[in-house]
C-alpha cells in the first residue's frame, strides 16, 4: 500500500473516494472545506465516478443525501461547527428514516464569539441526533473511519446514519503519512449498498410518513436498538478490516496501559496522542497512570469504560466542551456509565482547548497529578482553574 | 525531536517548505515520522505566517505548536527580531534569508544565506525550496536528493524542475 503524506482532510477525502460514493452533495465550511474540493476535482478528473452536488446551504445538502439514500444509494457530505448546527432539524430525519449516510464533521467551536478553531462542542451538542458517532485520533484513523463507517451504517441490522468527525485544524489541518489502500482491497472491503429501504417502483412503499403516539414510539425504541446492534457490527468491520489492511482498530475505546493503572485520563480525539505521551514519561518516574481514548460517543462505550476504570483509584475526563451550567457533556456520560456499572472511584472533570486554545504537556501532567493529590473541585478549566474559583 | 519553525508571509509558501520537508523525512521509511503544519486561522496575502515541521524517530504525536525550535528557518528578513532565540533550543539555529550578511550579529546561532538571488536566478518567485535546501544542508535531516523525490510526489508539475534545481543548487552553495 503506498504511503502519502496527507492532512487529515485530503486522508478522509481518499478514504470516501475508495467507497465510491454513488452521490455528494456539499457546502464548503472551514476547517473541512478541503475534503469536499478534493472530492470535486476526483469527480472533476475521473477518478471517482459520483454525482457532486453542489447545495446552497448545509440544510440543503443534508437533505440532498437524505434524498439520495431514499433512493437507494450510497451518500456522503461533510460539515463542521455553525453548518451542522444548520442541519441540525435534518439529522432526525436521516437518522428516523433509517438512511446510512456518512458525514465527516471537523470538529470546530461555535459562535459567539465566533471562532473557526477546533472544539468538539459542535458534534458533542447533538449526541441525541441519532447518529452514531466516532472521533479519530490522526489523518490515518480519519481515512480507516471513511471505509469503516460506511460499512457499519449499512449493514441492514443497523441502518443509522454515520458522523465521523476529525478535529478541525489539529487533525484535518494536519500532515503526516498515511496508507491509502488499493482500491481493489477496498472493494474487498466494502460491499456496493442494497438495501429494501428506498423508493421502488417495481416494490413501492410510503417512506418518511406520520406516526401516531402509539407507533412512534415503537419506531423510536427500534432506532435505539439498531444503534445498540452496531457495537457488534463495529467489531465486525474491525475484525474484516485488520484482515485485509492489516491495521487493527479496538472497538469502541482504545485502552493505554490502564490494566494496572492507578490514575487514567479519558479523553476523545487528537489530544490523546499527547496523554499517552505524558503517561509513558511519568511512568518512566515510576507513576501508574494510564489513558483511554473513547473512540465512539454512540453507541456510548457504558460497561467497556466502567470495566477499564474498574482498578482505578481515580479518573480525569478531559474534554474539548462545556455544557453551560452543568460541566462537560463527556464527564456526564462518563459518571452515567460508571455509576451503572457500579464502578464507583472519584472523578473529575477537565475542561479545556475550547475555541482552539493549546492543551500543553505539562497541562496533561498537571491533570495526572491532580488526580494523585485528590481535588476538593471536581470541574476545572485549564488555565483557568476550579469551577468555585 | 527535530522542530523546525518556519517564518514567512503569506504568499511565500513557508508551509509547502514545511511539508515538503516532512514528506521528504518521512518518506526514508521505517523509523521516520514527521508532521508538519500551519499556524491555524484566516490566511492572508503578505500577513506573517508560521508553519511547523516535526521530526522524530517515533510517531509524533504532540500535535501542539512548538515553543522552542533546533531551526528558525526565515523567508522574509523582515520577521526577524532579536527576541527569536527565546524561541530556540540550547544549540539551535536561525537560518535567515537575505543578502545582508553583516545585518545580523554573526552568533553561532544564526546563519544567513541569499536565497533570493538563487531563486531570481532561476525564475523562482519566492526562495521557500531555497531555503529547505539550505536548512537540509545545515541540519542533515535529509538529503537534496530526499527533497526531490518530495517535490515530484507533491508539487505541481511545471514548477518542479524549477525547485528541484534550487535545492540542488543550494546544497552545493551551503558546503562552500
Amino acid at each position: 500500500m503506498p504511503k502519502k503524506f496527507l492532512s487529515g482532510d485530503e486522508a478522509f477525502a481518499e478514504g470516501v473516494r475508495l467507497a465510491k460514493p454513488d452521490v455528494i452533495s456539499a457546502y464548503p465550511i472551514t476547517p473541512q472545506t478541503i475534503v469536499v474540493e478534493r472530492l470535486s476535482e476526483m469527480v472533476e478528473d475521473g477518478s471517482l465516478d459520483a454525482e457532486f452536488i453542489h447545495v446552497e446551504s448545509e440544510h440543503s445538502a443534508l437533505s440532498c443525501a437524505i434524498g439520495a439514500s431514499a433512493a437507494g444509494v450510497r451518500a456522503f457530505t461533510a460539515t463542521s461547527s455553525q453548518g451542522l448546527l444548520y442541519m441540525a432539524e435534518c439529522l432526525t430525519y436521516a437518522s428516523g428514516g433509517r438512511f446510512p449516510i456518512v458525514m465527516m464533521n471537523a470538529n470546530r467551536s461555535t459562535a459567539l464569539p465566533w471562532n473557526i478553531y477546533g472544539d468538539q462542542r459542535d458534534s458533542l451538542s447533538l449526541l441525541d441526533s441519532g447518529w452514531i458517532q466516532a472521533y479519530a485520533e490522526n489523518a490515518q484513523e480519519s481515512l480507516d473511519l471513511a471505509l469503516m463507517s460506511f460499512y457499519i451504517a449499512e449493514n441492514e441490522k443497523v441502518s443509522t446514519p454515520f458522523m465521523v468527525n476529525l478535529d478541525g485544524f489539529t487533525v484535518t489541518h494536519t500532515y503526516e503519512e498515511a496508507d491509502v489502500p488499493e482500491a481493489s482491497a477496498a472493494e474487498n472491503f466494502l460491499p456496493p449498498y442494497r438495501t429494501e429501504n428506498k423508493l421502488d417502483l417495481e416494490s413501492p412503499k410510503n417512506m418518511a410518513f406520520s406516526a401516531g403516539p402509539e407507533h412512534n414510539y415503537i419506531f423510536k425504541y427500534k432506532e435505539h436498538r439498531a444503534m445498540l446492534e452496531a457495537v457488534s457490527v463495529i467489531e465486525e468491520a474491525e475484525r474484516k478490516f485488520a484482515e485485509i489492511f492489516g491495521r487493527s482498530y479496538t472497538g469502541l475505546i482504545e485502552e493505554y496501559l490502564t490494566e494496572d493503572a492507578d490514575f487514567v485520563i479519558v479523553t476523545l480525539g487528537s489530544i490523546a496522542g499527547l496523554c499517552r505521551e505524558t503517561a509513558d514519561k511519568l511512568r518512566a518516574a515510576g507513576k501508574k497512570v494510564g489513558v483511554v481514548r473513547i473512540r465512539y460517543m454512540r453507541p456510548f462505550p457504558a460497561s467497556q469504560l466502567a470495566a477499564a476504570l474498574k482498578n482505578a483509584k481515580a479518573a480525569a475526563v478531559l474534554e474539548k466542551d462545556i455544557s453551560f451550567g452543568n460541566e462537560g457533556a463527556v464527564f456526564s456520560e462518563v459518571n452515567s456509565a460508571l455509576f451503572r456499572y457500579g464502578t464507583f472511584i472519584p472523578t473529575y472533570n477537565f475542561i479545556g482547548g475550547l475555541g482552539g486554545r493549546n492543551i500543553s504537556a505539562s497541562d496533561i501532567e498537571s491533570i495526572f497529578e491532580a488526580m494523585e493529590k485528590g481535588l476538593s473541585e471536581k470541574i476545572n478549566f485549564i488555565g483557568i482553574g476550579g469551577e468555585r474559583q | 525531536m527535530i522542530e523546525i519553525l518556519w517564518l514567512g508571509r503569506g504568499g511565500q509558501g513557508a508551509f509547502t517548505a514545511a511539508k515538503l520537508l516532512g514528506a521528504a523525512y518521512s518518506a526514508k521509511g521505517g523509523e521516520y515520522f514527521a508532521l508538519a503544519f500551519p499556524s491555524f486561522g484566516p490566511e492572508r496575502r503578505g500577513a506573517p505566517v508560521r508553519a511547523f515541521t516535526k521530526l522524530d524517530g517515533k510517531p509524533v504525536l504532540d500535535r501542539s505548536e512548538t515553543e522552542k525550535a533546533d531551526y528558525i528557518v526565515i523567508l522574509d528578513e523582515t520577521l526577524y527580531s532579536e527576541g527569536l532565540t527565546k524561541s530556540l533550543k540550547n544549540g539551535g539555529k536561525i537560518l535567515i534569508n537575505s543578502k545582508s550578511r553583516g545585518k545580523y550579529q554573526s552568533g553561532e546561532n544564526i546563519s544567513v544565506f541569499d536565497g533570493n538571488a538563487i531563486a531570481a536566478e532561476l525564475g523562482l518567485p519566492t526562495a521557500n525550496t531555497v531555503m529547505l535546501g539550505f536548512l537540509a544542508a545545515a541540519s542533515g535531516a535529509v538529503s537534496a536528493e530526499d527533497i526531490c523525490l518530495s517535490i515530484d510526489g507533491y508539487m505541481p508539475e511545471k514548477i518542479r524542475e524549477k525547485n528541484k534545481a534550487a535545492v540542488l543548487r543550494t546544497e552545493k552553495e551551503a558546503v562552500k
